[in-house]
């Protein structure tokens, strides 16, 4: 039986692991490569990598910490952050990764998810939805690490995205990010409702309870976080052995 | 020499670092020569199957492979590396693999999440080498949309996803494995373990 994948997420900037609050109050954490070796022998099913930062000038280094990570795991291992065309996909998976993780390009130039999973396949390609509910009670996707709203509904470009070939969806919620009152559901119910890819629940956990209910009530097939993990709050095998109890299926 | 195949796509990098941990003796390479003297192949690949057939084409290599398998070098498929081994792939249209396994890549059916993408667990449906280390339940890591429709015959492991995916693949020398070894932690390095101790420390056989 296929699991629900427990997935902690390095946000990385200049080559630190940091994390913030609603995307911003940003503090340092730890070194990358020692924090994702941890997670690969402590139960993590997966490793998201963001690079939150990226830029142009920085390619060389985010490349370079890509690689020093990659050598640490032996489990799947999900980069994103600047990536903005195929030999960008081409770079990260040369350094490691398994799968690639888009956001703004995507939106800015939607064509890339299908050159993308034509080239790699749809498994590799992962979109990224940085999502806040706006005055009129929508859910809009925004650009640029959460800094430029645009008019898009977030559900209906899950749909396309998924319709142009990415083959798992990331939902972070940002009103959520880093506040610990648990995962947006009723946003993420309506995007898995909608796709048959994985949809993956980011922003808000702070609890057990809370990924037992992204799980249980969301239906999402993993569930992402960051500070509990880092911040050992919640230690990896205790969340897992827990919702084994709950009857979610887990590897453990 | 042990031989991994780049053939310009995939996860190349990390399927070289599970080796390694392993103290496998081996170069990663696109050369003609390189390949044609190899003492065993690792076909690693993650992508599309017509991308990765006409890479092959292209160098020649796919002639090349199929005529070292055929005179006993062992090879294993990691992935995509696993479905080029077979006759036919129905991906995005119909493709010609290499042919050394009998057998089909074909589309999950949509009755469940496409991609197969995660742990599952990996049921030994017979005695094998490969999977001396493993326990019938331990879990693996898939990431694929495709899976090979073959002969019971051949498969070694394999794991329930609405149908039953073949998860290791086996006819003598010819080898495939559909999840990702590199990326399943203990489980995956003890199935390469195996393949270490019984296919690469092997003298060559002369079939």
């Amino acid at each position: 039986m296929l699991t629900r994948r427990i997935i902690p997420c390095l946000d990385v900037r200049n080559g630190r692991v940091v994390k913030g609050k609603q995307f911003a109050n940003i503090v340092d954490v730890d070194d990358p490569a020692l924090l994702g070796k941890f997670y690969s022998e402590n139960g993590a099913d997966e490793l998201v990598f963001y690079d939150i930062t990226a830029s142009n000038e920085d390619r060389d280094i985010y490349l370079e910490f890509v690689s020093k990570v990659a050598k640490e795991l032996r489990i799947p291992f999900c980069v994103g952050g600047g990536i903005r065309t195929v030999d960008d996909f081409t770079a990260v998976l040369r350094r490691g990764a398994d799968k690639v993780s888009i956001n703004s390009a995507a939106i800015k130039n939607p064509d890339l998810i299908q050159e993308a999973s034509r080239k790699f396949g749809s498994q590799c390609v992962v979109l990224s939805i940085d999502v806040k509910k706006n005055a009129n009670g929508d859910y809009r996707i925004f650009l640029n690490g959460g800094r430029v709203e645009t008019e898009i509904d977030a559900i209906e470009w899950a749909v396309k995205g998924v319709e142009l070939g990415a083959g798992e969806i990331v939902v972070n919620s940002m009103d959520d990010d880093g506040m610990k009152n648990g995962y947006n559901t009723e946003l993420l119910k309506m995007i898995t409702d909608r796709v048959n890819v994985p949809v993956i629940a980011s922003g808000g956990a702070g609890k057990l309870e809370h990924f037992y209910e992204a799980i249980d009530y969301a239906n999402v097939d993993g569930v992402l976080a960051a500070s509990v993990f880092h911040f050992d709050e919640i230690k990896i095998n205790d969340l897992k052995s827990y919702l084994k109890n709950k009857g979610v299926s887990i590897r453990l | 020499m042990n031989v991994v195949v780049d053939y310009g796509l995939g996860n190349i990098e990390s399927v070289r670092l599970a080796l390694n941990d392993l103290n496998i003796d081996l170069v990663v390479s696109d050369d003609y020569e390189t390949i044609k003297n190899a003492k065993t192949l690792i076909l690693p690949g993650v992508g599309a199957f017509r991308d990765a057939m006409s890479r092959l084409k292209e160098t020649g290599l796919d002639k090349l492979l199929v005529e070292r398998v055929n005179s006993g070098v062992p090879i294993l498929g990691i992935c995509l590396g696993m479905q080029l081994l077979f006759e036919t792939s129905y991906e995005d249209g119909e493709h010609k693999g290499l042919g050394l396994l009998k057998g089909s890549i074909e589309r999950i059916p949509e009755n469940v999440k496409v991609p197969h993408m995660g742990w599952n667990s990996l049921n030994l449906d017979k005695q094998d080498d490969l999977v001396k280390y493993l326990n019938n339940g331990d879990f693996v890591y898939y990431v694929h949309s495709y899976y090979a429709v073959c002969d019971k015959d051949l498969i070694v492991a394999s794991s329930d996803y609405g149908v039953n995916i073949p998860g290791i693949v086996r006819d003598k020398n010819i080898m495939g494995i559909q999840f990702h070894p590199e990326k399943s932690s203990l489980i995956g390095l003890n199935i390469l373990k195996a393949y270490k101790e019984t296919i690469i420390d092997e003298p060559i056989s002369s079939n």
